[in-house]
């Protein structure tokens, strides 16, 4: 049998393929949309995938109980008639908000508009958190969006595919971002722990960063729009050892437990002033954006938890 | 020798496929550790099975399908699978004289060496931290086994009886 000798050569040209093609992918951008032609193929697998879960979920809906479905009814009853009771008041806020912000000339905050997706599969490794979801570049889905739950920041879109997209969670191990504490302002960089927390890192011993601190999204780096809310500080430690405090803080979203989550699409850029704004400055936009946001005398969302 | 009846590649790609999707369906967490190489079990039982026509070629191809599924580096899978094959290739012949028990220490040294290279890739493609759990699903494989050998003899000697 020849097939003793033929294996070695097809072992040989293998291996140099999947290096080139490593090293495509890896340093290039070619890849790109290879992998993103290609998707169409392996998205039905996901959602075969996922089909005992859908099912499971599915049976679990039918056999409720038409009394518990009542209750439920009756709690979303309440709940909404608390939020429309909140809303009334948030629109007379957001109106006093923008009157308030054109006398002291500075920009509108705009809404942003969001879309609905929903989980279609878990990423099977366990050293990686990243979630894989339904929408992709069919609905506009675009890289680096930012993705929340209702209760707040998930991650961002890291893939987007043409059918479904790959989300990075923020407890990554790879993810980091800016955020800023709720009660003060004071700004910090948020990184995952690659399980299901977060910490604060190269937080002066100094900093007034207490337990049960809310920290939202600062908008700096242009990554993410600013004001959602990302995580709690569950944990403040100060060891005389060590140059920096150690802070210890959990998602606000229910990483694991979400099903739907909103894409959030930012407002389109408004101009900038063209006396701000000179050519011959070596500053980008983004960079111009954020000091100019900061410049603002306080955001919105800080004065929520006074 | 009495070959075994031929199983058309439908077959063959059919059943790496339903590998491929149990390969990435949803575990509780914590339990993601002691998932099974469901794909490399798959693949090697190919390439005992039928060594002639299931090979290196069917490594690489479903390597990078299985990358495009996880998300990795393009390429990693495939390089780590076509040596899998590679190396069932090599040792097909004491392969098909041994005990099942042996088999199956066979299987976790096949994929232990397949999850220690996939280890090594990673290092080098992005951020990542080696620990021993790595080893878990192999052993979990190499458990697994004889049940799955001898299920898909039976299903296969039915199929060719029919």
């Amino acid at each position: 049998m020849t097939a003793s000798a033929n294996p070695l050569y097809r072992l040989v040209a293998a291996l140099v393929l999947s290096v080139i093609v490593i090293v495509l992918d890896q340093r290039t951008p070619w890849a790109e949309p290879v992998r993103h032609v290609l998707a169409y193929l392996t998205a039905p697998i996901h959602y075969v995938a996922y089909l005992p879960v859908d099912s499971g979920q599915w049976l679990t809906e039918q056999a409720q109980s038409r009394s518990s479905l009542m209750e439920e009814n009756q709690r979303l009853q309440r709940q909404s008639l608390i939020l429309e009771q909140k809303v009334q008041r948030l629109a007379v806020l957001e109106a006093e908000n923008v009157r308030l912000r054109e006398l002291l000339n500075s920009s509108a905050d705009l809404d942003a508009n969001v879309l609905v997706a929903e989980i279609i599969g878990v990423d099977p490794d366990p050293n990686r958190q990243e979630l894989v979801i339904n929408k992709g570049t069919g609905s506009d889905v675009f890289r680096g969006q930012a993705v929340l739950d209702a209760q707040g920041l998930i991650g961002q879109v890291v893939d987007a595919g043409p059918l479904s997209s790959r989300v990075l969670l923020l407890t990554d191990a790879s993810h980091a971002m800016s955020v800023q504490v709720n009660r003060n302002g004071v700004r910090a960089v948020l990184a995952g722990n690659g399980q299901t927390g977060l910490r604060l890192l190269y937080v002066p011993d100094t900093a007034d960063i207490r337990e049960g601190d809310l920290l939202t999204t600062s908008g700096l780096a242009g990554r993410f729009p600013p004001g959602y809310p990302v995580a709690r500080v569950t944990e403040v430690y100060h060891d005389p050892g060590q140059p920096f405090a150690r802070v210890v803080a959990e998602p606000s979203a229910q990483l694991q437990r979400s099903r739907h989550f909103l894409l959030l699409f930012p407002p389109p850029r408004e101009e900038l002033d063209a006396s701000i704004w000179d050519e011959s400055m070596d500053i980008s936009a983004d960079a111009l954006h954020a000091a100019q946001r900061l410049g603002q005398p306080a955001s919105p969302a800080m004065q929520e938890e006074r | 020798m009495a070959r075994a009846p031929v199983v058309p590649l439908v077959v063959v790609w059919l059943s790496l496929i339903f590998a491929l999707c149990l390969q990435v369906m949803p575990l509780a967490d914590g339990w993601q550790v002691f998932r099974p190489e469901w794909i490399g079990l798959m693949l090697i039982y190919w390439c005992m099975q039928a060594p002639d026509r299931v090979g290196v070629f069917h490594g690489f191809v479903f390597g990078l399908l299985m990358d495009l599924i996880e998300g990795t580096a393009l390429g990693q899978h495939a390089l780590i699978f076509s040596i899998l094959t590679f190396l069932a290739a090599l040792v097909y012949p004491r392969f098909r004289a041994y005990s099942l028990v042996q088999q199956s220490v066979l299987v976790l040294v096949l994929l232990g060496l397949a999850q220690l290279i996939e280890q090594w890739l990673r290092t080098l493609t992005g951020v990542f931290s080696i620990h021993l759990s790595f080893l878990i699903p192999s052993l979990v494989s190499a458990f697994l086994w004889p049940w799955l050998s001898t299920m898909f003899k039976a299903i296969e000697r039915r199929m060719a009886n029919a």
